[in-house]
């Protein structure tokens, strides 16, 4: 038996053991999360056993180093895990920002002391984290950010907005984007942490046309951050943003598409022309996740192009929004009910609304074609 | 998905530079449809193959070949695409070749597989659309043997073709896949008739007529009423492999559209820097990427002998006739004027695009195959 085979059965068993059968049910939608923080409510007393479990093993986290909370695992170690939490259906411990972005950039460019302070925190579900990126002036222009952080000696002093703020207002600390200097664009950048009770944070819900509000507008007055509070050198933040967006984009090209399988097999389409459409759209999804498996064994193996998570962004969310688009045709007026408990209060009509904003967020689908025409295709004046 | 072993990238370099020098267009393509060539490929580039052992690539080692598999040969196919080679490459080396894997058949003609010296056929479609389970063609008991009458369509590599492995009617009707028998049948039997058809992209594909061929039980491959099982992994190998020529004649043809977008000058500027073209370049690319995954992944499938693959096999060559087909339509498009001209390399693979497409299933084909293997 290689060391992976016994890793594998010595993983299994342990599964078998510590997951609750609860956490081995499928989540019905991003509620059944467990999101972790300081304000975290626990919906059963299995989410709290699973979550502290795994992180104890530092398996919340399997690929980060055990120094920083993580289980220290190869990758291929990590693969034989998530394979083996999907043979049990085991839901992730934790779901968080932390864990999908703003980790992987305090890895790269943190501090030592940060990365032992932060990632442990992260890693343990203690501190949930939310992402201070957009602005009302600064959308797909995100380096035009206005946000200010003035230097006082001791500590930075934050005054601004931010907008598209996911779960601000259950969010512990932010990564911040805040502008240090004026006399570059992307060169005047700086990347702050600061927790969200810092006096002078406020946040205000917006509500989407899917009748949710995952995100916040946050506004900063007089915020006042210590100095070592910054990820990076000041006004290098702009480095740190772009490759935490990487991770967000290979984080968002998967969301939604893992979920439910051929969507012919669920739907059962009578009308022929629609069960045309839908077996074009298994043959795109088929094809799409052979691509994320392939790119994620190639970024993970380093042989990716940088720029490519944005390439899977583009597919992905374009992809996810033809699903719910599809998956409204084949609800027929089914699909339109938006209150009724037989239609779990309009999931499907509230997923296809929210589905819109997967080609806006974290950068729009024309941005990312952009960044292909210029970083992998090389295009004249792109 | 496995990423690419260090062998497999060695046979991908190998391939890359010998088809891009020895099968280039100006070589290969443009010089054997200027002199009229019958055959639509040269038998010289042929030997060449074999001699690199890339003819073996799909027979076992314990018949001299290199035993390995549809990965492989997807590589080496992806570049015949990328250079638009004119080669039996896919119909002996992998589809025929699946086909007679594992049968007495196999001992006769992987020999000549393996030199180089025989091309072998596959005959399935009697009509313009692919479906073998239709399969017609009447294979009657005849003392020891059978005699074959009716016809097949679509044959490539048929005119130059040492064997054809066809699919015949032994029992049961068309649309059933019981009743199916494969036989190997030798390109002077008594009785065939080989009609020599020029397709669009230059290449040859016979018409076949069979009047009272007989053959003896021997020629039967594999079991009698029992070829629907040779004959579907010989599919799934052929739209496996298809795929991955076509996600090569996508590329070609992107990487050519590429470099006009960045030399072409129009109203002062490089084509190139028009964000109406770089949005289609980038989502072409994007596609591209998404079909070459999708061949790769069945082709490993095959590999493995995983239940899934006849499903993937389905997927990758729906996804990469489409992908391939945007490819050589954006192609002409963004070539503008000259993109119409014979001249020009770019209108030769959006022909080519046509036939690969139709070439064991067209995108129609294989998205209600992907339906019915998923249950609905």
């Amino acid at each position: 038996m290689t060391d992976l085979d016994s890793f594998r059965s010595e993983t299994r068993a342990w599964l078998e053991a510590n997951c609750p059968p609860e956490m081995r049910q499928p989540m019905r939608s991003e509620a059944d999360a467990c999101w972790g923080g300081r304000n975290w409510t626990f919906q059963s007393v299995a989410q709290r056993q699973w979550l502290e479990a795994m992180a104890e093993r530092g398996w919340t986290v399997p690929d980060w180093p055990k120094d920083y909370g993580g289980g220290g695992l190869s990758p291929a170690e990590t693969r034989v895990l998530r394979e083996e939490m999907q043979r049990i259906g085991a839901r992730p411990p934790l779901t968080s920002f932390g864990i999908s972005m703003l980790g992987p950039a305090l890895l790269k460019f943190g501090t030592e002391e940060q990365k032992k302070h932060y990632l442990g925190q992260i890693a343990r579900g203690e501190i949930r984290w939310c992402q201070g990126y957009s602005e009302p002036g600064a959308g797909s222009d995100l380096a035009g950010l206005q946000t200010k952080a003035g230097d006082k000696g001791d500590h930075w002093l934050v005054n601004g907005q931010k907008v598209w703020t996911s779960y601000a207002d259950n969010a512990d600390w932010i990564f911040c984007l805040t502008r240090t200097s004026t006399e570059s664009k992307q060169g005047g950048i700086s990347f702050l942490l600061f927790d969200m009770e810092t006096p002078g944070v406020s946040t205000k819900p917006i509500l989407l046309i899917s009748g949710s509000s995952p995100f916040c507008e946050t506004f900063f007055d007089d915020v006042k951050v210590p100095k070592d509070q910054i990820v990076g050198e000041v006004n290098k933040g702009w480095d740190v943003a772009k490759y935490l967006l990487g991770h967000e984009r290979e984080m968002i090209s998967g969301m939604g598409l893992g979920m439910g399988g051929s969507l012919g097999a669920t739907t059962k389409p009578a009308d022929p022309l629609l069960r045309a459409e839908i077996a074009a759209f298994d043959v795109d999804a088929l094809a799409f996740a052979a691509m994320s498996e392939r790119f994620a064994a190639m970024w993970k193996a380093g042989e990716a192009h940088p720029a490519s998570p944005s390439m899977m962004k583009y597919a992905g969310t374009e992809l996810n929004k033809r699903r719910n688009e599809l998956m409204m045709a084949a609800g027929g007026s089914d699909a339109l009910e938006w209150e009724s408990e037989r239609s779990r209060k309009g999931a499907t009509p509230r997923s296809w609304l929210r589905s819109k904003g997967n080609s806006i967020e974290g950068g729009t689908s024309e941005i990312q074609l952009n960044i292909v025409a210029k970083h992998i295709l090389r295009l004249p004046g792109a | 998905m496995s990423l690419l072993t260090d062998d497999q990238k060695m046979l991908q370099e190998t391939a890359a530079s010998f088809l891009a020098e020895e099968g280039s267009i100006a070589r290969q393509m443009r010089h054997w449809r200027e002199i009229g060539c019958k055959d639509g490929f040269g038998h010289s580039l042929w030997k060449q193959f074999a001699e690199l052992g890339l003819t073996g690539i799909c027979i076992p080692e314990s018949h001299g070949g290199l035993g390995l598999g549809a990965t492989e040969a997807a590589l080496v196919l992806e570049e015949i695409g990328r250079n638009l080679t004119p080669s039996p490459f896919l119909t002996t080396a992998v589809a025929a070749a699946r086909a007679i894997d594992g049968t007495a058949c196999a001992d006769h003609w992987f020999p000549g597989i393996l030199s180089g010296d025989a091309v072998l056929a596959l005959a399935v479609d009697e009509g313009p659309r692919h479906a073998p389970e239709r399969t017609g063609l009447e294979a009657k008991r005849q003392g020891n043997g059978f005699v074959l009458n009716g016809e097949k369509s679509f044959v490539v590599q048929g005119v130059s073709a040492d064997m054809i492995v066809t699919a015949a009617r032994t029992g049961g009707s068309p649309g059933e896949r019981e009743g199916i028998t494969l036989f190997a049948v030798p390109k002077d039997a008594p009785g065939l008739t080989v009609d020599s058809q020029a397709l669009v992209d230059s290449s040859k594909a016979a018409r076949l007529t069979f009047g009272g061929v007989e053959l003896n039980a021997d020629a039967v491959i594999g079991e009698v009423d029992g070829g629907w099982q040779p004959l579907s992994r010989a599919l799934s190998a052929g739209s496996s492999g298809a795929a991955a020529e076509l996600v090569g004649v996508a590329s070609g043809a992107s990487a050519m559209t590429l470099d006009y977008l960045r030399q072409r000058k129009q109203f002062g500027k490089l084509i190139g820097e028009f964000q109406a073209l770089q949005h289609r370049a980038a989502h072409l690319y994007s596609e591209i990427e998404v079909a070459r995954a999708a061949a790769l992944k069945a082709a490993q499938l095959l590999d493995s002998g995983d239940d899934k693959a006849e499903l993937h096999a389905s997927v990758a060559k729906a996804k990469a006739a489409d992908v391939a087909n945007l490819s050589v339509r954006e192609g002409v498009q963004m070539h503008g004027g000259i993109g119409m001209t014979d001249e020009h390399d770019i209108g030769l693979f959006m022909k080519r695009e046509a036939v690969l497409g139709e070439l064991f299933g067209d995108v129609y084909y294989h998205r209600n195959r992907v339906a019915e293997l998923s249950g609905y």
